[in-house]
């Protein structure tokens, strides 16, 4: 069976699947009904001078029927006193002594920071989450993101941290910036023991189109909140391996964005995380969900005889290059399995329009099923994905496998494009010879006028 | 179909391209186009598709055998997924625009000329409609004094009920413009000559007449009446129509599944539909058949009705068993049977307004059967244009008793065929 135990720079759960600080921490009470649920640790709301907030608070980014596939908020750090907090803290670790609970949180001053780390260490707390992410509210009173876009000021703060904490302490950054590996390096620099990534995304979620008001509407009037929920997963993604490839940042991460099932979970921890961290997920669904998180994580586990996080963490790092070491003369086309077909021409027409002209169609209009053009298919995918049938479109090896050539080797040999009409270029002679008759022919039939 | 149901169902089109659903459809509508209009929250704009391609937008969304038409095309059929529930989003598109009023459509610019429609059915409407587009002015002469044709008085009321059809058609009259003068049938060649004189063109949209007879003795018997009849008393008066407690239904068309679905619904104890052919020769889609079984009736088949028994009222029907030999049916000697029961709904088919049209000079009509029976079609060309070249004309009294779809389609083609005959 598989160990699902977890340690992140010595914060012990027994799983991996902690609560971000958000809304779902906001009190003991919570906290307590999602270790109950079967959730391993949770990182309690961000702790401060209590704010006050606005209504309404949250936008969302439908995609058809399916709500909530992006998610926006401009709700501020807790608006709880501390002491509520502190003592709730306390209570969560008297009754849950084996779960991790991590305190976040976001002051100004040395002084405070060194005030609050007491705090929240004498209240029982396993560990310290620094927020410096925060896109909105808070950044602009030098706090947040404002902190976390200053790789200078973020060490600072960290070392004032450092300075007193006894417990382990871990950095969240913002992915607010360009470069996510500079205050990766920062924290660790100012001792952080780990990071957690990513905070949300500035973001204005949609515009109503009768009251010109963005959402979410505060008496007529919104302002850019942060973008969270599966469709920022790519994103967290990406900035999870940068810094887990980075040898100078080299500490532990927690992973956060667009985690609501066991698979998202897998992902982020075969690119390097030991922990990872869900907030949008469990706004939506409740903490409910963790029971598929971890039986599907186990039975991943069990299926790949990984018998614990650490023995796939980090699997798939070697397996992001840069882009001039991946191979040019690997080649792959697609095919249709005819028998899987369903007509439906998506691929011609993604094809067509958006790619490479390498989808042709029957010229009997009975026979819906298009044929792959295999001269023309450059490759890309893009009809595999837009096929409604699973594995219908697969991608067939075409190369031998012998030959390895890459735009590094080729840079090296000086094998390369130079000149603006260079016959070294890939897309040598792809055009359509003659528009005029090849537009006639394609009109769909339906077009009307 | 509420608003959420229809968000739903129209997020799952796929948006195929050159999609089997618009080439199943006979109106040809642009069907994942409307459908993709529903989804982004612009139901004025999916109606204007729907109704650009057809005027019984509406009706037939609610009416059309969609299985066998844009449903049973849909690509999704061939994932064993349903299909997607197209005729459902195009009532509810149209039921929006319908309740909210709102005018789609402007008019053509005048052309002076004037046009005659006969009967403001499914055809006489969709040609009125397109008529006026083009410019022209369109006078309709109906009957009865409701609009709508079969899909008041045919059509089985829980596909469309009386309300919503003829809103619709009041719908399009707001928007359009065309004169509709209720209780005026045109009865014989003195009204042709009137409309010739007063007309640059004359449409016929008359569709078919009543049930034609059996042809068998006892038929005159109290309780045995049409089934197209049956279906046109129950939509007018509902629950107050008469039904048998054993009715039997003779005939194995759509008409015929129709009133026996209804029997059972009106609470008939027993229903059975008698035919002379096995099952899967029937007329009636499978569906129509499926959904009667639903209701409580029961096929006998491979029988031949011989007579309508009882003295005044009916009192049963004696069949005689048939076998197939050789593509033909042939009675079983002394297999002779007495169903009892207490209505017979004679499910044989419309008649045909044969001697009316026949009163129009030079016009031809074709005595070959389609469908069920020998049946008085009107010969047209491509254009729906008669022998006579002032006449037009399209639905069922052209085809001899499709769909309604098929009456918008054709009659959309005989209006430009107007309009081109007018150009000359
Ligand atoms: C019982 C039954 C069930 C059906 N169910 C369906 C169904 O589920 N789905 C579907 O798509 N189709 C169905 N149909 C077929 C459909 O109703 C017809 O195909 C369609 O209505 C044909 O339209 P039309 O305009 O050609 O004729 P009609 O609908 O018959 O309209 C003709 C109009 O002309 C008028 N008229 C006739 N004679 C004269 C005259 N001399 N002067 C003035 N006016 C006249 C009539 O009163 C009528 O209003 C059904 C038909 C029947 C009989
Ligand atoms: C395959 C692909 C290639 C792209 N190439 C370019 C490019 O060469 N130059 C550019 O300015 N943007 C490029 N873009 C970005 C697009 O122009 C666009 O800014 C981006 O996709 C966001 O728009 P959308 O998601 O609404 O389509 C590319 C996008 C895609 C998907
Ligand atoms: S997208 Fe897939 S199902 Fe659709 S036509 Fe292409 S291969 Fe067939
Ligand atoms: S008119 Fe009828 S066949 Fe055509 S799309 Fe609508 S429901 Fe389907
Ligand atoms: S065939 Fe089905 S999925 Fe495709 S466009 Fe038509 S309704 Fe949509």
């Amino acid at each position: 069976m598989a160990d699902l135990r977890t340690n992140l720079a010595g914060i012990k759960s027994p799983n991996p699947f902690w609560l971000a600080s958000a809304p779902p921490t906001n009190s003991g009470y919570q906290i307590m009904k999602a270790f109950d649920a079967g959730w391993g640790g949770a990182v309690w709301k961000t702790l401060g001078v209590p704010v006050v907030n606005v209504s309404s608070r949250y936008g969302s980014l439908n995609y058809r029927d399916n709500r909530m596939m992006g998610f926006n908020n401009i709700e501020l750090i807790t608006d709880r006193p501390l002491k509520d907090n502190l003592r709730e803290i306390s209570e969560v670790k008297k009754r849950f002594p084996d779960h991790a609970v991590i305190a976040s949180l976001m002051v100004e001053t040395r002084e405070e920071w060194h005030n609050i780390v007491r705090d929240v260490e004498n209240a029982g707390a396993d560990g310290i989450e620094l927020n410096f992410g925060c896109p909105h509210g808070m950044c602009e009173r030098g706090m947040g993101s404002a902190v976390g876009q200053e790789p200078k000021v973020l060490q600072t703060i960290v070392e004032w941290v450092k300075e007193v904490a006894k417990i382990p302490v871990i950095t969240k950054l913002t992915p607010n910036i360009s470069d996510i590996t500079r205050p990766a390096r920062a924290a660790r620099a100012g001792g952080s023991d780990a990071i957690s990534l990513i905070n949300t995304i500035q973001s204005v979620i949609g515009v109503d189109l009768d009251t010109f008001v963005p959402s979410p509407n505060v008496d007529g009037k919104s302002t850019n909140g942060g973008y969270c929920g599966p469709a920022v997963k790519p994103i967290a993604l990406n900035m999870l391996k940068n810094c887990a490839q980075d040898k100078q940042v080299g500490i532990p991460i927690s992973g956060i964005g667009g985690v609501e099932n066991w698979r998202d979970a897998a992902e982020f921890i075969l690119l390097g995380a030991t922990s990872v961290q869900v907030c949008t997920a469990v706004m939506h669904f409740g903490f409910g969900i963790i029971r598929d998180l971890k039986t599907g994580l186990e039975r991943y586990m069990d299926e790949k005889g990984f018998k614990t996080i650490e023995d796939f963490r980090g699997k798939a790092l070697p397996n992001i290059l840069h882009w001039e070491d991946l191979n040019l003369k690997y080649k792959v086309v697609a095919d249709i399995n005819k028998d899987k077909c369903i007509g439906c021409q998506l691929c011609y027409t993604a094809c067509e329009d958006g790619a490479h002209q390498a989808i042709s169609l029957s010229s009997d209009p009975a026979d819906r099923k298009p044929t792959i053009i295999e001269e023309n298919c450059v490759g890309c995918n893009l009809c595999s994905i837009v096929c409604p049938v699973e594995d219908c479109i697969t991608m067939e090896r075409r190369d031998d496998g012998k030959q390895h050539l890459t735009w590094g080797d080729r840079t090296r040999e000086g094998n390369l494009p130079k000149t603006f009409d260079d016959p070294l270029a890939g897309g040598l002679h792809h055009w359509v010879p003659e528009p005029a008759e090849a537009l006639a022919k394609v009109k769909p039939r339906h077009y009307k006028g | 179909m509420t608003d959420t149901e229809a968000y739903y169902e129209s997020s799952r089109c796929l948006y195929c391209y050159d999609a089997p659903c618009i080439n199943a459809c006979p109106t040809g509508i642009d069907i994942p186009l409307f459908i993709r209009q529903i989804n982004s929250d612009n139901k004025d704009g999916a109606a204007k598709t729907i109704y650009e391609s057809n005027w019984m937008g509406h009706a037939c969304g609610n009416v059309c055998p969609t299985e066998e038409l844009c449903e049973g095309a849909c690509v999704y059929n061939h994932q064993d997924v349903k299909p997607i529930e197209i005729g459902r989003l195009q009532a509810h598109a149209t039921d929006r625009v319908i309740r909210s009023k709102k005018k789609l459509f402007r008019t053509g610019k005048d052309t002076g000329k004037k046009i005659a429609i006969v009967g403001a059915g499914p055809a006489g409407i969709s040609a009125a409609c397109e008529l006026r587009m083009l410019g022209h002015a369109v006078d309709i002469y109906e009957a009865k004094a409701k609009p709508s044709g079969l899909c008041v008085y045919g059509v089985a009321p829980y596909k469309l009920t009386n309300e919503e059809a003829v809103d619709e058609v009041n719908y399009l009259q707001e928007q359009f413009g065309f004169n509709v003068h209720y209780n005026k049938p045109i009865t014989g060649r003195a009204d042709f000559e009137k409309l010739e004189k007063g007309y640059d063109a004359i449409f016929i949209g008359i569709g078919l007449g009543g049930t034609s007879s059996l042809g068998v003795p006892g038929e005159d018997k109290q309780g045995v009446i049409g089934a197209l009849e049956f279906v046109e008393e129950l939509r007018m008066k509902q629950q107050k129509t008469p039904v048998g407690k054993k009715v039997i239904v003779l005939g194995g068309g759509n008409t015929a599944m129709d009133a026996a679905s209804e029997s059972c619904r009106m609470g008939a104890e027993s229903v059975i539909v008698a035919y002379r052919r096995g099952p899967e020769e029937m007329g009636a889609y499978g569906f129509e058949f499926d959904l009667g079984k639903k209701g409580g009736a029961e096929g006998v088949f491979n029988v031949t009705r011989g007579e309508v028994m009882g003295d005044k009222a009916v009192k049963g029907v004696k069949f005689i068993r048939n076998k197939a030999a050789y593509g033909k049916i042939e009675a079983i000697p002394g297999s002779e049977f007495v169903e009892p029961c207490d209505m017979v709904l004679l499910g044989t088919g419309q008649g045909k307004q044969v001697e009316l049209l026949e009163q129009i000079s030079g016009v031809k009509l074709e005595h070959k059967s389609r469908i069920l029976d020998d049946r008085g079609r009107l010969v047209v060309n491509e254009h729906f244009q008669t022998n006579n070249a002032k006449y037009f004309a399209a639905g069922d009294a052209v085809n001899g008793g499709v769909e309604v779809v098929n009456a918008a389609a054709e009659a959309k083609k005989a209006a430009h065929g107007i309009d081109q005959y007018l150009k000359k």
